[in-house]
């Protein structure tokens, strides 16, 4: 089965999921990188780390935008069926919520740049990223979406 | 593409309607302003006036004085320095070179950039010269050529003094001379790294011994790192036959305009605090700067306010913070300031400072955009600021922004750059017969 699977994948839903698999990479690796550097500055009081952050979440924000534009036209068009349909394009749409929020935090000069809230988003941020590649990878693979 | 740009705009919308407004029942001029609770709001406000002309239009002046331009078509005048002889000296230029170091900084040089003039700074000065005593420029020359953003002029024994934006140089003067074509030779070299805020104010004590020169903050409040923060945010003090420099006061975060008291001798500075945490937060000011005395920044405001933006904090430093004289009001951006002499400008305003102030850009509802005279008594600031010169500010666009003020004592006249509409400004007593000239 797994394997016949993993086939049909390969040969059919290439284009479409891979392509939204690479727009997903990016809020996957860059809103953990984030954290990551919030979690420097936080530590060190070094401006650098506040800074990395900010690019790290633009990145990601940018990338969010795309895919969750994608998620949500592609179940406009119809691509699947019932509730399920949206929790994804739903999803997505909180993490470019939480994203952008997260920005303007870092955008406040100074310690106040990341901050609890900082913090808290940064972290939110990296949950529903994680959260999001994993529905949608795991949903290809299991729905067979290429047939 | 475009759901996301919605979203965007929208969730930017929704987060900029959370920026918190002015309270105007707060009184923030004076020794003693109201300072609200620091407030940084997720979206920093921007309200950017644009440039608009005058359209044969004048400044509003008082009843019993006259506002006339003597210079137009100017690249960027911020300064001006009248010669004994009283041709007036412009400083034309734009400096700085900080790069963008977040996203943000991206977006609001773009949107900041809306409200300057398009016009390339001259980065040379000009002469005006009335040769008639009508007030009227009736030769105009560029006087020195290819400087490096001058700002600050001070003339002494002969010799005339221009800080640019890296460096002070030196140039001889003859008497009525229209050009000076020898090189400057550099006096002392001036703090230039980044210069993210990059106007070198100058003035010369009273016994033209010594220069003193204002050095302005490398970030708004520290958020570039400290070490990019050496030698600024202060004022030096130079000796004017070695070049030796010295700190002479710091904690200023930008000292834009400098000024000798002649009823004291003090040195007196406008100073452009902090943005950022309020429309109402926190107050330019005018005060007298003591030697060896730290102003605060970034560490703590008017006094011993902490900002908490600042990390690590330094309580031992805060304690010691000197409470500025004199507020002039939040986000105004005093640029100029010069002490009235020999009677000033008569009237309300005979005995005090001139205050140029180029108007606000972090706040909602716009402040400064106008020339206010500060009354002095006893060598003190006696009273509320008077607006002397309005008008800039005309249906939500800027006419002109008021950068450098100098008083011409000789022919009480009141110098004002204006670097939107590239004008200079003169404000006289009307029908006033003192032209005294050469």
């Amino acid at each position: 089965m797994m394997a016949s699977r993993t086939y049909e994948h390969a040969a059919g839903a290439a284009p479409v999921g891979a392509f939204q698999a690479i727009l997903l990479a990016f809020p996957v690796a860059l809103f953990p990188a984030a954290l990551l550097s919030d979690i420097a500055y936080l530590n060190t009081a070094v401006i650098q780390w506040s800074n990395f952050s900010s690019w790290l979440l633009f990145g990601a924000n940018v990338f969010t935008g795309i895919v969750t534009a994608w998620a949500i036209i592609a179940a406009i068009l119809g691509r699947g069926r019932g509730a399920r349909t949206w929790v994804l394009p739903g999803l997505l749409l909180v993490l470019f919520v939480a994203g952008v929020l997260d920005s303007f935090q870092h955008s406040r000069d100074g310690w106040h740049s990341v901050g609890t809230l900082g913090l808290v988003l940064s972290i939110l941020c990296t949950l529903l990223a994680f959260a999001a590649a994993f529905m949608a990878h795991s949903r290809t693979g299991i729905s067979g979406r290429a047939a | 593409m475009k759901i996301t740009a919605l979203l965007a705009s929208s969730l930017a919308l929704a987060v900029a309607a959370c920026a918190p407004g002015s309270d105007p029942s707060l009184d923030q001029t004076g020794s003693d302003p109201d300072l609200p609770e620091l407030r940084d709001a997720l979206v920093p406000t921007l309200e950017i006036p644009t440039p608009a002309g005058w359209d044969g239009e004048l400044p509003t002046v008082p009843e019993g004085y006259t506002v006339m331009p003597i210079a137009r078509d100017l690249k960027i005048p911020r300064q001006t320095l009248v010669l004994p002889n009283g041709d007036i000296l412009v400083a034309e230029g734009r400096g700085g070179y900080a790069p963008p170091m977040r996203p943000k900084d991206i977006i609001a040089g773009v949107l900041k950039g809306r409200g300057t003039s398009s016009v390339e700074g001259g980065d040379r000065i000009r002469l005006l010269r009335d040769e008639d005593g009508d007030g009227q420029t009736d030769l105009q020359t560029t006087f020195i050529d290819g400087l490096n953003a001058p700002y600050g002029l001070a003339f002494v024994d002969g010799t005339l003094y221009v800080a640019n934006q890296d460096s002070l140089l030196q140039f001889p003067y003859t008497q009525g001379a229209t050009r000076i074509e020898a090189p400057g030779r550099e006096l002392s070299p001036l703090p230039a790294v980044l210069n993210h805020h990059w106007t070198k104010a100058m003035t010369a004590s009273p016994d033209g011994s010594r220069l003193y020169v204002g050095i302005g903050s490398n970030s708004n409040v520290g958020e570039r790192g400290m070490d990019v923060e050496e030698n600024r945010a202060v004022i030096w003090e130079i000796d004017r036959a070695t070049g030796a420099s010295r700190i002479y006061a710091s904690g200023l975060r930008n000292p834009t305009a400098l000024s000798f008291n002649p009823a004291t001798g003090q040195l007196w500075a406008v100073v452009n605090e902090r943005d950022e945490i309020g429309p109402q937060l926190v107050p330019d000011y005018l005060t007298s700067v003591r030697a060896g005395g730290w102003y605060g920044w970034p560490y703590s405001y008017w006094g011993q306010n902490v900002d908490p933006r600042v990390m690590p904090r330094r309580p031992d430093l805060v304690r010691t913070a000197i409470r500025p004289d004199y507020a002039l009001g939040s986000h105004v951006a005093a640029l100029g300031v010069d002490f009235a002499t020999d009677g000033g400008l008569g009237g309300a305003f005979s005995e005090g400072a001139f205050v140029g102030q180029h108007g606000s850009w972090n706040r909602s509802d716009p402040s400064g955009y106008k020339v206010v005279f500060v009354p002095f008594s006893g060598g003190r600031p006696a009273g509320r600021p008077i607006d002397l010169v309005t008008g800039f500010l005309h249906d939500g666009h800027a006419r002109g922004r008021p950068v450098g003020v100098t008083f011409d004592a000789p022919r009480g006249a009141l110098l004002i750059a204006d670097d939107v509409s590239n004008t200079v400004w003169r404000v006289t007593r009307t029908g006033q017969t003192r032209t005294a000239r050469r």
